[in-house]
């Protein structure tokens, strides 16, 4: 087989490597949201407790079987993951945000700037991350403002240093320059010239922050330094279930644990597949 | 209006004891095409950085019509050519974008630099080192270009492509009385093109 023909075969497929991609992304885009939708309107019903039909296994009324208060998990499951997805959210929003001016300023605001940003970067990615969301999160008296700001502060870090070294680089560049000596603006070089090649850089790195934000916010409340027990997040649910696992009720923990990391693994996916769709490198193919 | 740099010493950093241009003096006038040469590392490239306000010198000045030259705001009338094209243009842009970044271009100096068509509507990716570097001597000639620093700006092409950029360089350089400097390490090629050559 001789690579013109696998190249010919190729170009005669339907759909192309592309489409392909933006039709995952918008199916990986309306799951996540109807996890999200589906979790804020089952609020109430995740909380409801009927200890008539309570340690039922996995069955036709109750898909994910219920808990020992008799809560519908799959109602909890989804509630959680919910909570887990908005916070995602907004702290890799916040920590994206951070990211991109502490990487710009540390690029274009001098050398002392980017040495104390830079120090900042270096102290913040050396202690573990787990570690550090858990004691800003206590700082910050637990419950859904304290994990937030653990991970919205915890998080920017490796994206801040990639914003810093992509503006560095371009700086330097020679069209950057010759652009600067035909007299064009400051403002019209960063829209024109710089934000072209950093985007890409930073909307895939915003992605990929969602997976660590949400593992990191479940991992800090199975911990017992996130939210408290009464909010159904995946962190709360897995760690009660550990006191029923060795009953015998695996269901407890199975379906939510698998439900986190699928979750996860379509956030990691959705966000490779930006980074190959708008990778500077492969823009033209 | 004189290109001058006078007693100009540069070092990079943390090289002060080995400064790359050592008090050099150069004077460049209208209509002067000055050849530059001499053996790799010596800081021809160097050179032309300072002489277009790139870079600023570490010890005396780079001067044009008694000015520092980094202070000239708008379109600077010293444009450098750089020794390759690829790295000169945007990869992201269409020619046609990085041919108007200061303004619209001048039809007749894209036709005699054989610039096609057609061209303006493709990525740098998809046009060769001759067919870039056209666009960016076509970018450079702004009404305002008063000097033209030309780093081995044709080291890379076939010798077709060569003589016709030289010719047209020439030509321009007479019609407007632009000085140039021309930095290569082909001896014939700056006897032919150059009224000195200078020795670094």
């Amino acid at each position: 087989m001789n690579e013109e023909w696998n190249i010919g075969t190729r170009e005669a497929e339907p759909g192309n490597r592309r489409r392909r991609m933006g039709l995952f992304l918008v199916c990986a885009g309306l799951v996540l949201l109807a996890v999200m939708v589906s979790g804020i309107l089952l609020d109430g019903a995740a909380a409801e407790t009927d200890f008539s039909r309570k340690n039922l296994a996995p069955g036709a009324g109750h898909l994910f079987g219920t808990d020992w208060m008799g809560r519908d998990m799959l109602a909890r499951t989804l509630a959680g993951l919910s909570l887990s997805i908005r916070i995602g959210v907004l702290t890799a929003a916040v920590s994206a945000a951070v990211a991109l001016v502490l990487g710009t300023v540390s690029a274009v605001g001098g050398r002392k700037a980017d040495a104390v940003i830079s120090w900042c970067i270096d102290l913040v990615m050396g202690i573990p991350h787990i570690l550090l969301v858990m004691l800003i999160s206590l700082a910050f008296g637990k419950g859904v403002a304290g994990v937030t700001a653990g991970v919205a502060l915890s998080h920017w870090a490796s994206l801040a240093r990639v914003i810093r070294g992509e503006i560095l680089q371009l700086r330097q560049a020679p069209y950057i320059l010759t652009a600067q000596k035909l007299g064009v603006s400051r403002m019209r070089i960063a829209v024109r010239h710089m934000f072209p090649h950093v985007f890409p850089q930073f909307l895939t790195g915003l992605i990929l922050l969602f997976p660590h934000a949400i593992l990191h916010e479940s991992g800090v409340t199975f911990l017992g330094f996130g939210l408290p027990p009464e909010q159904p997040a995946i962190g709360v649910i897995l760690s009660e279930s550990m006191q029923y696992l060795t009953t015998g009720k695996w269901w407890l923990a199975l379906f939510p644990g698998l439900s986190l990391v699928l979750v996860v693994v379509l956030f990691a996916m959705a966000g490779e597949r930006v980074r190959k769709l708008t990778d500077p490198a492969s823009f033209h193919e | 209006m004189m290109l001058e740099a006078k007693d100009l010493t540069f070092y990079y950093r943390n090289r002060k004891h080995a400064p790359v241009i050592d008090h050099f003096d150069l004077t460049v006038a209208p209509g002067e095409r000055v050849g530059l040469t001499g053996p790799s590392g010596r800081g021809k490239t160097t050179l032309c950085r300072l002489l277009a306000g790139y870079e600023k010198p570490k010890g005396g000045s780079v001067l044009l019509d008694g000015k520092a030259v980094g202070g000239y705001k708008g379109v600077c009338p010293v444009q450098m050519i750089w020794q390759h094209p690829e790295a000169a243009v945007d990869p992201l842009l269409r020619l046609g974008d990085t041919l108007k970044e200061a303004g619209e271009p001048d039809a007749r100096i894209l036709e005699e630099l054989r610039i096609r068509p057609e061209w303006v509507d493709r990525f740098p990716s998809e046009l060769s080192g001759g067919e870039l570097q056209r666009f960016c001597l076509a970018r450079a000639l702004r009404p305002e270009t008063a000097f033209l620093l030309c780093d081995e700006i044709t080291a890379m092409l076939d010798l077709v492509s060569q003589a016709q950029i030289w010719e047209f360089l020439i030509r321009e350089s007479g019609k407007r009385e632009m000085g140039m400097l021309v930095v290569s390490h082909s001896g014939a090629l700056l006897e032919k093109v150059c009224t000195r050559v200078v020795r670094l």
